[in-house]
């Protein structure tokens, strides 16, 4: 992670770049925006949470988050060899670039909303990342060693949250069932495997996300029930992130992620 | 090879008829000592070496490349570790190649020396648990009092202070106090 400072500045005085998305490039750089966009996304509840334990969870998160899409980048980076780090991949991208979930950068709504987004994504993570344990990539298989461990702890925070709210008050209950509803249509592409992720699936590098369709819905299912929240009948899902086709929200999100890089560019302290 | 063999209180500079490998070696360690005494900026009773985040040094041309791990991804003391890691070689006089970061293996509160946990407990901060892994969904933990050592305990937030830590409170001494999650 360390580069001579030259090297530095000389990619963030570039004011937009074009990443060489081979398809492990590509597969990186997925995971990396997934993380980094809901991370920051945590982060503007800083100061804002319900309590100040809550404040100091979704921090956390977020650190956790941000620290999974520092190690992601900086592998892109590595991969690509084009004298670029992290932070030219997170401020130097514009959105058809990004590479996200459009679960991951809906607003975060009320609190209810957030923690239900956070759940749907940490009850993939969780056993997404336990499976790329044993991805024939070892870098991808030892950040996947790291992020296990967080994601389970995210997974268990939120789902507690989700059962408090829905078996809360009649408010926290209609709250919780609003944001279950709306973000329901965004759990598909979750799943979704295009033909470049596929090779990777069949070389053994990356995990089928599909094979982990059955454990994501038997935990969803569970904490559902026990938060007296009825699950959303099958609807038609949303799709388009992972090629760079976002909702409205993500281009709002990155203008004040990358203000500063954008109007100074090169901007250090 | 010429000369007396090396008694424990020849320094490096007083043999400069050693072989190579010996200065390396003898470099390595005392980049080592001065390494391990380095301290985490956020818990600092523990340091790099108790936590396990200092994995290696290697001596080449006369320079030491330091490995070390992170604890969490997004763990902002790693900067400052690396900072810290700067400082206390050119302190000491050691020129410093590289700090690399290597993440396999991964690293997990069975890292954590035993007196690293002694330390821990000491400071007031109850260890992570032995052998925790992986727990269910909702599974419940005992955990110990530093203060009194009461296991009736109760959690009070999953976060706490920093990413490693969770804030729990004693039922008996009613003291609140750090817990170093398991991980």
């Amino acid at each position: 992670m360390r580069r001579p400072q030259a090297d530095k500045e000389a990619s963030l005085t570039t004011t937009s770049i074009t990443v060489a998305e081979t398809p492990i490039v590509l597969y990186a750089l997925r995971r990396a925006d997934d993380a980094l966009i809901l991370g920051h996304r945590l982060s503007q509840w800083c100061g804002h949470a319900p309590m100040l334990e809550e404040d100091m969870a979704l921090t956390n998160i977020g650190l956790d988050l941000i620290g999974q899409a520092r190690l992601l980048y900086t592998y892109v980076a590595e991969l690509e060899g084009a004298g670029r780090d992290e932070d030219s991949y997170a401020y130097l991208r514009d959105a058809p670039q990004y590479r996200n979930l459009l679960l991951v950068e809906q607003p975060n709504g009320d609190f209810a909303k957030t923690i239900v987004r956070q759940f749907f994504y940490s009850a993939f993570a969780d056993p997404y990342w336990r499976a790329m344990t044993a991805s024939k990539n070892a870098t991808l298989a030892a950040i996947a060693a790291k992020s296990e461990k967080e994601s389970a702890y995210h997974l268990r925070h939120t789902s507690e949250w989700v059962i408090r709210l829905g078996d809360g008050t009649p408010e926290s209950h209609v709250r919780a069932q609003t944001a279950v509803d709306e973000l329901w249509s965004f759990t598909g592409e979750l799943f979704e495997a295009d033909a470049t992720e596929r090779e990777l699936i069949r070389q053994g590098v990356a995990i089928d996300p599909a094979s982990l369709r059955t454990a994501w819905s038997e935990t969803m299912g569970g904490v559902i029930h026990e938060a007296t929240l009825q699950p959303p009948a099958a609807a038609w899902m949303q799709s388009g992130g992972r090629g760079g086709r976002h909702s409205e929200h993500l281009g709002h999100l990155l203008s004040e992620m990358q203000h500063l890089q954008r109007t100074y560019p090169g901007a250090r302290w | 090879m010429t000369g007396p063999a090396p008694s424990p209180d020849n320094r490096p500079e007083d043999r400069p008829e050693d072989r190579p490998e010996d200065q390396r070696e003898d470099l390595r360690q005392l980049a080592w000592r001065v390494v391990a005494q380095v301290v985490d900026p956020e818990i600092p009773v523990l340091t790099i070496a108790d936590l396990g985040v200092l994995r290696g040094i290697d001596v080449k041309d006369g320079r030491v490349e330091v490995t070390i791990t992170p604890t969490y991804s997004g763990c902002p003391a790693m900067n400052m570790i690396a900072l810290e890691i700067e400082l206390a070689l050119g302190r000491a006089g050691i020129a410093l190649a590289a700090i690399r970061t290597v993440l396999s293996p991964a690293w997990t509160t069975e890292w954590l020396t035993e007196e690293g946990r002694s330390k821990l407990r000491a400071y007031g901060i109850a260890p992570p648990k032995r052998g925790g892994g992986r727990r269910s969904l909702f599974g419940h933990e005992t955990i110990a009092c530093p203060r009194c050592g009461c296991d009736d305990t109760h959690l009070l937030s999953e976060f706490g202070s920093t990413a490693c830590k969770a804030l729990w409170r004693c039922a008996a001494c009613q003291e609140p106090f750090d817990y170093f999650k398991c991980h």
